[in-house]
């Protein structure tokens, strides 16, 4: 080829036939696979409709996920309950595809150094979840879980709106109202006696409102964490496997 | 050059590029100044900075340079631009000793919790993607960059396309790797593994990545060659494909475009699956594909041999580029995802078993002959080891995507095992060859410094590896054994925290495993530290004769 | 569209459109006339200048 035309290498064409071949046929090459695997998941009955009780994160909960995301929890535990009989009698009742489906970005995790933390929700009081957080052999002595006190600092959350309105604009079925309300909303799930709490139970059914063993005055970055955690696999009521007699 | 003294210019890039570097900056600084949180305030400082540092550069080296544009061929050899080749070679090192530092870090954190130390710039979570973005994009990326910059200039027998376009490449791609890992220090990830920078880092890096397509085609398109050889048929893949994956899994909606927090478009499932069609082909096409390309250029170079079968390679190439794009699904076994998903993912990570060990079996026979070499030269010990490291790997892998095994195996310590056999068995070791390769024949020197050395990294290293990988194999296994163990009374045998106690004395000889490959890496870094200096050791000289000298192939810059 | 639909097309399409890839390229890689072309290009990274 090169012999018969000398010229045509050195002539610096825009569209080099052999590696334009190559480009497009490994670019349809890795592209097909991909697209024939995950097109069908977005028609896929159970990752798209709700499952009775899934409800989109209150701000509390959602400022929480954020902060379990910027620590890198997921490093360490995953969020996802296989349907294994050992799995089943240690986490609870294996994961649905509808338990996630508000997640922007998933929690799935690889790795359990630590446990699984999908069903972690009601399994330990407030205090325990406080405790364990800042000190964390305090509480299990074998733990290798980093110690995370400095938590314990106000949660920086005056944008929160902000963050609803992204998540809606992603389809998180947020409300106007909700979006309007946001700070609001995040003071009030502290306060169960306070004057918001009705309209937070309202807009955001079966929401834990209670002051998770801090000052419900003040919003500090480990309540919204411990919002987050005790609200983790607690949406959809599992009645049959209410029974935990063979938890550990 | 003619002895007519020609008027200096600036080039038509020089002025874009300062310009566009100019307006960069000034926005970045602009942003910065309304950014709503601390981590993006400071980094669109250090974008600013960087423009701004850009700028100088283009002008300094304008000062510097002749009035011409580097001639493309001199003596009718072409004149290749090392350049940029140097300092991705000098950066794989550097971050490579950096990733593998803080890699040993989270291992002892592992081991003695006290020394995350209670501050949220040092706990586990923070260090562990600066660990894994320092090996995987900082070390392998350029040493990928700068391996793929050099043999696409020499297997076309041309002169980089562009003139800074090239290192636009490498010092963007390193900037992307300072934003990406300052990031994590300060918390700032979108929590998808191996894809943690947010969104502006993304940004960058997707013109940065763009860049270094079209300099690459661009050399192809002036190539001096008929036929593109099949190295660069890797490279191509590994880059466009990588552009595709990044893109595509990284779409997110930015909170404001003055902050560094953004939600991913994708939710739940759909996320999940997209993240680890992206995380699966990170290692098909990233740690595999590229290194592959190491392969069929530094193996046959060194060992003074052409590869064993072209017509292998090439249905190589497809057919590992095809499986390896559907094999995804495999991390999600028994999980929400649909089964006929699972399945397929697993069908596929076990075909990926026959391209894997073709291409291990092609390099490795082209050895045949020259099996002696093995014994008097380390560097090619280095890459013929990784070729067996990478057919260990790629046989476990399929293994491990088997739904019973995975059963076992997901979520434990035999996948850290497992990758790092691959990272550090293959990655790291074809990539530690093909450095000590590329030094002396960058620098123009006869062999690198001291082959002795190589020696003593070699066994050091590898006894470092043998230490991890075993370690992680029995405290993996034990852990998935011990999860799913029940006593005689039919309740589960043991608590989480008593399997978390088990893995103590194996997490202590993985981090000492670490750190011998640690050691072996420093023990490089001096030596190639020595060989740039163009220092000569004693105990290296009576090995360079029979070694495939490079002393005739310097190449002319 | 099904999820069903979409899946058995999907499924279907990829096990052609992969058999189809996979016999092109072994013509293309033992086609006779390549094989001077590969043997040269086996070459490349040997040669000097």
């Amino acid at each position: 080829m090169a012999t018969a035309q000398p010229g045509l290498w050195k002539r610096h064409e825009i569209f080099e036939k052999n590696s334009i071949i190559l480009l497009i046929g490994a670019l349809i090459v890795v592209a097909i696979g991909g697209l024939v695997e995950i097109t069908p998941l977005f028609y896929l009955k159970s990752t798209v409709e709700a499952v009775e009780g899934v409800r989109p994160y209150t701000p509390l909960e959602l400022a929480g996920r954020n902060i379990y995301i910027r620590e890198g929890c997921y490093l360490c535990h995953s969020q996802m309950v296989r349907p294994m009989r050992d799995e089943i009698e240690r986490y609870g009742h294996f994961s649905l595809a509808a338990e996630s489906m508000y997640d922007h970005p998933f929690q799935w995790g690889s790795k359990r150094t630590g446990p699984d933390l999908a069903r972690v929700g009601g399994k330990y009081s407030d205090q325990w979840h406080r405790e364990h957080l800042i000190d964390p052999r305090a509480v299990v002595p074998a733990s290798i879980m980093p110690a995370y006190g400095f938590l314990d600092r106000p949660l920086d959350a005056d944008a929160i709106a902000d963050d609803l309105k992204a998540n809606r604009a992603l389809g998180v079925p947020y409300t106007d109202e909700m979006i309007a309300l946001a700070r609001t909303d995040l003071k009030a799930q502290l306060d169960p006696d306070g004057s918001g709490a009705a309209e937070l139970q309202r807009r955001y059914p079966g929401a834990t409102i209670r002051d998770f063993g801090g000052d419900k005055t003040k919003a500090a970055e480990i309540d919204a964490l411990i919002a987050y955690l005790q609200v983790l696999g607690t949406m959809v009521d599992f009645k049959i496997y209410e029974d935990k007699k063979n938890l550990r | 050059m003619a002895a007519a003294p020609v008027p200096k210019h600036m080039t038509e890039g020089e002025v874009g590029l300062g310009l566009t570097l100019l307006v960069g900056a000034l926005l970045c600084g602009l942003a910065s100044a309304r950014a709503v949180d601390a981590p993006f305030g400071i980094h669109m400082n250090l974008f600013a900075l960087a423009g701004l540092a850009g700028i100088a550069g283009i002008l300094k080296r304008y000062e510097g340079r002749p009035a011409l544009a580097p001639p493309q061929e001199i003596d009718g050899r072409p004149n290749y631009n090392l350049g940029p080749v140097k300092f991705a070679s000098i950066a794989a090192m550097a971050w490579g000793i950096a990733g593998f530092l803080v890699g040993c870090i989270i291992a002892f954190q592992l081991w003695a919790p006290a020394l995350n130390l209670g501050l949220e710039y040092t706990g586990f979570g923070r260090l562990r993607p600066l660990h894994t973005s320092a090996v995987i994009f900082a070390f392998g990326g350029n040493v990928l960059i700068g391996t793929s910059l050099y043999v696409v200039q020499r297997t076309c027998r041309a002169r980089l396309a562009g003139d800074l376009a090239p290192w636009f490449v490498v010092l963007g791609y390193n900037l992307f790797i300072v934003i990406a890992g300052t990031g994590y220090l300060m918390g700032v990830t979108q929590s998808k593994e191996y894809a943690e920078p947010e969104w502006y880092a993304d940004l960058w890096l997707t013109i940065v990545w763009i860049t270094y397509l079209v300099v690459f085609l661009a050399t192809l398109w002036k190539r001096n060659e008929p036929h593109i050889f099949v190295a660069n048929w890797f490279y191509l893949a590994f880059i466009v494909t990588i552009a595709m994956l990044h893109v595509v899994n990284n779409l997110a909606l930015p909170v404001t475009v003055f902050g560094s927090k953004s939600y991913p478009i994708f939710a739940g499932v759909q996320d999940a699956l997209i993240q680890w069609w992206y995380g699966h082909n990170a290692v098909g096409f990233f740690l595999t594909a590229g290194f592959l390309a190491i392969m069929y250029y530094f193996v046959p170079k060194r060992a003074e041999r052409p590869i064993y079968s072209y017509r292998l390679s090439i249905i190589h190439f497809w057919a590992l580029i095809f499986m390896y794009i559907w094999a995804g699904p495999h991390h999600l076994h028994y999980t929400a995802l649909p089964d006929w998903a699972q399945t397929l993912g697993m069908t596929f990570s076990i075909m990926l078993w026959m391209p894997s060990w073709g291409g291990m079996i092609n390099g490795l026979m082209t050895l045949s002959g020259a099996w002696d070499k093995l014994r008097t030269d380390p560097v090619l010990r280095f890459m013929v080891v990784s070729l067996a490291f990478y057919g260990m790997a790629t046989f476990e892998g399929p293994m491990m995507s088997i739904k019973a095994v995975n059963a076992l195996s997901h979520y434990t310590d035999w996948t850290i095992g497992h990758v790092h056999s691959g990272a550090l068995g293959w990655v790291a070791y074809i990539s530690f060859g093909a450095l000590y390769c590329l030094v002396p024949w960058l620098w123009n020197r006869r062999e690198v410094y001291s082959l002795k050395l190589v020696e003593w990294h070699f066994w050091i290293s590898t006894l470092g590896i043998v230490l991890y990988i075993t370690s992680m194999w029995v405290a993996g296994i034990m852990q998935g054994l011990m999860w799913r163990a029940y006593n005689a009374l039919g309740f589960l045998e043991y608590s989480f925290v008593e399997t978390v106690e088990a893995m103590q004395p194996y997490y202590l000889v993985r981090a000492l495993g670490g750190v011998l490959f640690l050691i072996g890496a420093l023990i490089m870094a001096y030596n190639l530290a020595m060989t740039i200096a163009g220092k000569t050791s004693a105990a290296s000289e009576p090995l360079v004769d029979t070694l495939p000298g490079s002393a005739g192939l310097a190449p002319a810059e | 569209m099904t999820y069903e639909s979409a899946a058995a097309f999907a499924q279907t399409s990829g096990l052609i459109y992969f058999v189809g890839i996979f016999t092109a390229v072994c013509l293309y890689a033992f086609w006779p006339r390549n094989r001077a072309r590969f043997d040269a290009a086996a070459h490349l990274p040997l040669i000097e200048d």
